[in-house]
C-alpha cells in the first residue's frame, strides 16, 4: 500500500519535471537517430566462406581473393548447421548449373565482401576459359554461358549496414544509461533534500521505499522501452526476424536492473557531480563488453569479466531474437541472468537503506 | 521501562576519531517541552537521530514510550521536523501533507480532516494547493511543522523549528507548541537560540557533547544566580 503511496508520488514529480521527461524519452532517440545516420559503413576483418560442389578452378580464384578463407562441406546441409553454428559467414554452392549463395547476414560488411568475392572468381575463371575456348574453335560467334548468380539472405537484406549489427547492443545501452541516471538521481535528491530522513522517521519500510523506486521507474521504463523498440524498428527501418515482445520483455527487465544500479550507486554519492563522474566507471565498460566488440577476439580475463555487465545479457539475448528468431526458450538463460541481477541489486538497496535508519 | 516519554542513559557517539557524543544522559517527562540547547555542531541533531534509531550509538541507549530504539513501528506515535525543511518542492503543500499522512499510517478517513486542521494551525490554509517551490522560507518551516503535527502524536521531535524565521512567526510558533503542551502533548526541540530557552518546562545546556545542565530554565538561573539562560550558558562554560 505504501509502495504504491511512494511510486505514485515519484510518478507526480517525474511528470513535472521536463528535463527528466527529456532524459527518458526525447533524447534517447536523437542520439540513436543520429548514430544510426553515423555509422554507414565499416571494414571488416576475415571472412569464412564455405563451398558446396564448386569447381576446382572457381575454388582455386575463390582463395586467392584477400581475406577469404574458404572451407569445402560435402552438402548444402552441412553447410548450413555451420552457417548456424557462426563457423562460416556464408557459402557458395553450385547446383542445377547455377551458383547459389547463402549469407548469414549477421554482418552487412562481410556478406557484401563475400558476393564480391565470388563474382571475382567467377569472372576469372570464364574469362579462362573463353580464351581456351576461342584459341580451339573457329572464330564462330559464340553464345556464352550465361552465370546465374543469386543471394539469399537469412537476415535483413543487401542493404543491412554496421549499425544494424549494433543496433541491440544500442538499443539495450539506451534503455540502462537513461534509466539508471534518472532513478539515481531521484534518489540522491531525496537524500540530500532531506526528504529520504523525513520518510524514515516514519514507519515506513525500507523495502517499501526501494519497491515504490522500482515501481515507478519501471513503469516509466516500460514507456521508454516501447518507444525506443518501436522507433528503432519501424523508424528506422531494422528487420526483427523474431518476436518483439521478446524484445520489449528483455529490454524491460534489463531497466529494471538499471533502476536498481542507479538506486545503489546513489547511495554511494554525495551529490550530482559525483553520480556524473562515476558514469564513466559504471557505463563505458558495458559498451565495451556487452557486444558492440567481439567478444572472442578479447583475452581470457576480459571474457570472464564481461560476465558481470548485465547489457551484455541483455544485448545477446536481443540480437538473437531480432537477428536470428530465437524464441523466448532460446533466450531463456539470458533472461534469469538479467533477473537475477535485479534480485540481487535490490536486495543490496533494501540493506543498503540502514545506512539512513538502523531498523 | 521508565515513566518518560524519553530517556536516554549514556549514549557515546564518534564520527571517526571526532567524539560527538561523550555519556549523555537525559530525559523527557510526559506533557512537558524540553529544550535541548547548544552552539551549532554541539551535537543536538545527533542526540535526535539516536532517539529516533536513525543512527545506531556507539555505546548507551535510548528508550522511547519505554520502547528500545531503533523501533519502526513506534514511529507511527512521533512527528518529526527535521533541521532542514525536507519537503518535495515539486509538489503542491497538500500533497505533501498527504504524502506524509500516508506514510505515517493515517487512517484514510481521517486524511481531509487531518490536513485542514494542521494547515489551520500553522496559518497555511490558503496556500495548500500551491507548489512548495514557490514558498518562501517561513512558509516552507510551517509546512514542515504541520507534517510533523500530523495525526496529532503524542510526542513531537522538532530540531531547530524556528530557524530563518521572522521573530513574529516564532512567536507564534512557540504559542502553538504551549497550546499542543497542554492539550498532553510531550515536546522535545533543539535550538541554539538562547532566549526561546525561556519558554520550555526543561532545558538541556550541551556543549561538545556534553549536558552541561539540565532543569527549568528559572531553577537554573537561580542557581547559577543569572537572569538569562545565555549568562547561564556563559557561567556553566566558563565553569567547564
Ligand atoms: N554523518 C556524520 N558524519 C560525520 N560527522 C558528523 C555527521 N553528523 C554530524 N557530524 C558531526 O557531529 C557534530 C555534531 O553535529 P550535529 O549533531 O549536527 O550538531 P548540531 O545539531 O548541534 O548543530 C558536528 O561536528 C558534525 O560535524
Ligand atoms: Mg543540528
Amino acid at each position: 500500500m505504501k509502495t504504491l503511496s511512494i511510486s505514485s508520488r515519484i510518478l507526480k514529480e517525474i511528470f513535472r519535471d521536463k528535463k527528466t521527461l527529456a532524459m527518458i524519452f526525447i533524447i534517447p532517440i536523437i542520439v540513436m537517430a543520429l548514430m544510426s545516420y553515423v555509422f554507414k559503413s565499416y571494414n571488416s576483418t576475415d571472412i569464412n566462406i564455405g563451398t558446396v560442389n564448386i569447381s576446382q578452378q572457381v575454388e582455386s580464384n575463390l582463395t586467392k581473393v584477400k581475406n577469404v578463407n574458404v572451407k569445402e562441406f560435402k552438402n548444402e546441409k552441412s553447410a548450413e548447421n555451420a552457417l548456424r553454428d557462426n563457423y562460416i559467414d556464408s557459402f557458395i554452392i553450385y547446383k542445377n548449373n547455377d551458383y547459389k549463395m547463402v549469407h548469414a547476414n549477421i554482418d552487412a560488411s562481410k556478406t557484401s565482401m563475400t558476393t564480391a568475392a565470388l563474382s571475382s572468381a567467377l569472372t576469372q575463371t570464364s574469362l579462362k576459359n573463353m580464351s581456351t575456348t576461342l584459341a580451339k574453335i573457329s572464330p564462330v560467334k559464340q553464345h556464352q554461358p550465361k552465370i546465374h548468380l543469386t543471394n539469399e539472405y537469412k537476415y535483413g537484406s543487401s542493404k543491412t549496414n554496421f549499425f544494424d549489427k549494433m543496433m541491440p547492443t544500442l538499443m539495450a545501452f539506451f534503455v540502462f544509461f537513461f534509466v539508471f541516471l534518472t532513478s539515481g538521481m531521484a534518489l540522491l535528491k531525496e537524500r540530500t533534500s532531506g526528504t529520504l530522513d523525513r520518510l524514515l522517521a516514519t514507519p515506513v519500510k525500507r523495502s517499501e521505499i526501494i519497491f515504490g523506486y522500482s515501481l515507478s521507474y519501471g513503469l516509466m521504463a516500460v514507456f521508454q522501452t516501447i518507444i525506443i523498440v518501436l522507433f528503432t524498428i519501424k523508424v528506422l527501418d531494422i528487420e526483427v526476424v523474431g518476436s518483439i515482445w521478446l524484445i520489449l520483455l528483455t529490454t524491460f527487465l534489463l531497466s529494471l536492473v538499471a533502476i536498481a544500479a542507479g538506486l545503489l550507486l546513489s547511495t554511494f554519492v554525495k551529490s550530482e557531480f559525483q553520480l556524473m563522474q562515476f558514469i564513466p566507471l559504471v557505463v563505458i565498460p558495458q559498451i565495451f563488453f556487452s557486444g558492440l566488440i567481439p567478444l572472442n577476439s578479447l583475452d581470457n580475463w576480459a571474457k570472464v569479466l564481461s560476465f558481470i555487465f548485465p547489457i551484455k545479457y541483455a544485448s545477446e539475448a536481443i540480437s538473437n531474437v531480432m537477428m536470428r528468431g530465437f524464441t523466448f526458450t532460446g533466450i531463456v538463460i539470458e533472461l534469469i541472468v538479467i533477473i537475477l541481477f535485479i534480485a540481487i541489486l535490490t536486495f543490496i538497496n533494501i540493506i543498503g537503506l540502514k545506512r539512513y535508519r538502523k531498523v | 521501562m521508565t515513566d518518560k516519554i524519553i530517556s536516554i542513559n549514556n549514549l557515546k557517539k564518534k564520527y571517526g576519531k571526532q567524539v560527538v557524543l561523550n555519556n549523555v544522559s537525559f530525559e523527557v517527562d510526559y506533557g512537558q517541552i524540553v529544550g535541548l540547547i547548544g552552539p551549532s555542531g554541539a551535537g543536538k541533531s545527533t542526540i535526535i537521530k539516536l532517539t529516533l534509531g536513525m543512527e545506531k550509538a556507539d555505546s548507551g541507549n535510548s528508550e522511547v514510550f519505554g520502547i528500545h530504539m531503533p523501533n519502526r513501528k513506534i514511529l507511527s506515535k512521533m512527528g518529526y521536523m527535521a533541521q532542514s525543511d525536507s519537503l518535495y518542492n515539486s509538489l503542491s503543500a497538500r500533497e505533501n501533507l498527504l504524502f506524509f499522512a500516508k506514510m505515517r499510517e493515517l487512517k484514510k478517513e481521517d486524511l481531509d480532516s487531518e490536513i485542514e486542521r494542521v494547515s489551520k494551525v500553522v496559518d497555511l490554509t490558503d496556500q495548500l494547493d500551491k507548489k512548495v517551490d514557490n514558498f518562501s522560507g517561513g512558509m516552507k518551516r510551517r509546512l514542515s511543522l504541520a507534517i510533523a503535527l500530523l495525526g496529532n502524536p503524542q510526542l513531537l521531535i522538532l530540531d531547530e523549528p524556528t530557524v530563518g524565521i521572522d521573530p513574529v512567526l516564532r512567536k507564534n510558533i512557540w504559542t502553538e507548541l504551549g497550546k499542543l503542551r497542554d492539550n498532553g502533548c510531550s515536546i522535545l526541540v533543539t535550538t541554539h537560540v538562547m532566549d526561546e530557552a525561556e519558554l520550555t518546562d526543561r532545558v538541556a545546556l550541551l556543549i561538545d557533547g556534553n549536558i552541561i545542565a539540565d532543569d527549568a530554565p528559572n531553577n537554573l538561573k537561580q542557581q547559577y544566580d543569572v537572569d538569562s539562560i545565555e549568562n547561564v550558558f556563559m557561567k556553566a562554560e566558563g565553569d567547564m
